[in-house]
């Protein structure tokens, strides 16, 4: 039987900052860490003293390739003017801020810190797609990176596998791109705040001035569909399909639970935090879910005692298309061969039963790989306190979201619960 | 069969002499391609080699268009694309390999489920050879 676990102190989110996500040229991952812990202090309700602060936990997964610098705990904590306090850097390929901030619970519930500050940071930009192409690879598995996978490559493997098992085609995917880029132009963060509608006038504008043919699209589908405006990276994931490569940081004050109300009004309380680790792909035993996701699923419903349904919303990993569709069924929002159906119905959608993404996700809101976990908690923090503006899910009494998060190919996945009472 | 460590180098060096090579517990009796030294399924280490006949069925694929510089150093690129996939051996295991001998341009008539053959590409030559676990279809 599965050991039951529980912190042994109760541990609370009283603040959260996030940097604007996008491709920046003239600026670094200390430029874009001031930015959200500025943001951040300022979200503290009741206001506190950073000197307070007993410890930094940091995520961050390829600085040391994109910008040959590594060893980024203490720069950071510098930054901040947190030294000689201790700086732990995490790392989890794309999921090293969710490590972070489960490694900033497990401090605090064990008595050891009060006032711990997570985060995460991810300089991307400043190389070449390919390049950043093979830094990414670098958190695949060996055998794969050797026969020609890429990160979008060991995806779209999934892809076929996934809708020769259950009868979905690439169509059922365009409806998750669809949905996600209804969501960004509500997020002032994102990167694209666009919606596909937004993407296809803009390339008819550009036609125009250009003095070029215009291009005409029935609908969303068919601009999707058309490979002069959505080319193939890895068949069957296309342009539209991927994430973009980003710029970005994000970070969070967690207390133990006593002393929350003396930092805000209305503090989130962390109730279930799941971690779990998966194979390559050759050594799983289906091709058609992570179970490292639903291991993380697992160890956080059981803490928490709630059930899939009881989430209300949920950011989900979504560096691909299919990851979200496959998640979402791991996660237990949906029966397994059954996501694709219901994105098809839009139950996912904001206004939705079950809102997927609110921040149009890695895909539009962008993907700084080490601040993307922190970066989901954010739209969690702003969902729950009703501060997401025109984005907020329009769900009465809003108190259970959840997010998400996966490193490499599915071997590292997190899944953390936050409640507001 | 000669006592080779049950390692990622002695499944390259297999390849190389055109074996697939894959590691089974004497214990539990489980498979493992590549092999393992430590079986998953019951910890033993009492591990014998054992060689796949080479027959497969395609269980997943890409056609990538945008791959890594050595794929590129090969001639692929977004005109050229090429087939990675995963197989199911015969024998159970599954494995990464190259797909050759299907049109990557064409990805709608490559199918899950389609029987294969294994074939070794062979790169480069004495110290410098290195072979690559390719599936032609049957
Ligand atoms: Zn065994």
């Amino acid at each position: 039987m599965q050991k039951k676990r529980k912190l042994g102190r109760g541990v609370a989110l009283v603040g959260a900052g996030m940097s604007k996500f996008g491709m920046f040229k003239d600026k670094d991952s200390k430029d874009l860490f001031a930015e959200a812990f500025r943001e951040m202090i300022a979200s503290v309700d009741k206001g506190f003293d950073p000197s307070e602060i007993d410890a930094l936990y940091l995520g961050n997964f390829t600085n040391d390739f994109f910008v040959h610098q590594g060893h980024w705990g203490p720069i950071i904590s510098d930054l901040i003017g947190l030294n000689p306090k201790p700086a732990t850097r995490t790392e989890g390929a794309c999921a090293a801020s969710a490590l972070a901030f489960r490694e900033a619970v497990f401090a605090i519930a064990s008595g050891f810190y009060d006032i711990v500050l997570v985060g995460g940071v991810e300089d991307m930009s400043k190389r070449t797609t390919e390049e950043v192409a093979e830094g990414l690879a670098l958190a695949t598995v060996p055998y794969e990176g050797r026969v020609g996978f890429t990160f979008p490559g060991v995806f779209g493997a999934l892809a076929t596998a996934y809708f020769a098992k259950y009868g979905a085609t690439r169509e059922h995917l365009m409806n998750i791109t669809i949905k996600s880029h209804s969501n960004a132009p509500l997020n002032p963060k994102a990167q694209f705040p666009l919606s596909i509608q937004d993407m296809m006038n803009r390339k008819i504008e550009n036609a125009k001035k250009k003095g070029k043919p215009m291009p005409t699209w029935e609908d969303e589908k068919a601009f999707l569909r058309d490979p002069a405006a959505n080319p193939v990276v890895a068949w069957p994931m296309h342009l539209y399909d991927c994430c973009p490569i980003s710029d970005g940081a994000a970070c969070m004050l967690l207390v133990g639970e006593e002393i929350a109300r003396n930092f805000s009004d209305d503090p989130l309380y962390v109730i279930g935090i799941g971690q779990g680790s998966g194979r390559g792909l050759h050594a799983c035993d289906d091709l058609t879910y992570f179970e490292a996701t639903r291991h993380a699923a697992k160890e956080a419903y059981g803490m928490s005692g709630l059930k899939p349904e009881d989430i209300q919303f949920s950011e989900v990993h979504d560096c691909f298309s299919i990851a979200e569709l496959i998640h979402i069924e791991d996660l237990g929002f949906f029966e397994p061969g059954e996501g694709y159906k219901a994105v098809a119905e839009g139950l996912t959608r904001r206004d939705g039963p079950m809102p997927i993404n609110t921040s149009g996700g890695l895909k539009c809101k962008g993907h700084p790989v080490g601040a993307t976990g922190v970066g989901q908690l954010f739209e969690v923090w702003k969902q729950l306190r009703g501060e997401a503006g025109k984005r907020q899910v329009p769900k009465k009494d809003l108190r259970i979201g959840a997010a998400h998060n996966l490193g490499g190919t599915g071997g590292t996945c997190t899944f953390i619960i936050l409640e507001r009472r | 069969m000669e006592e080779r460590t049950f390692s990622d180098i002695s499944y390259e060096q297999y390849l190389n002499e055109e074996k697939l090579m894959g590691s089974k517990c004497k214990k539990c009796k489980a498979l493992f391609v590549p092999p393992r030294s430590i079986c998953v399924k019951c910890y033993s280490s009492d591990m014998e080699w054992v060689e796949m006949k080479g027959e497969a069925r395609l269980a997943a694929f890409t056609c990538i268009s945008v791959g890594p510089p050595f794929m590129i150093a090969e001639g692929y690129d977004r005109k050229h694309p090429y087939c990675s996939g995963v197989v199911e051996l015969e024998e159970g295991a599954r494995v990464d390999a190259r797909i050759e001998g299907v049109d990557a341009n064409k990805p709608e008539d490559i199918k899950v489920g389609m029987p294969l053959k294994v074939k070794f590409l062979h790169r480069g030559e004495g110290d410098n050879l290195k072979t690559y676990l390719a599936f032609l279809p049957v």
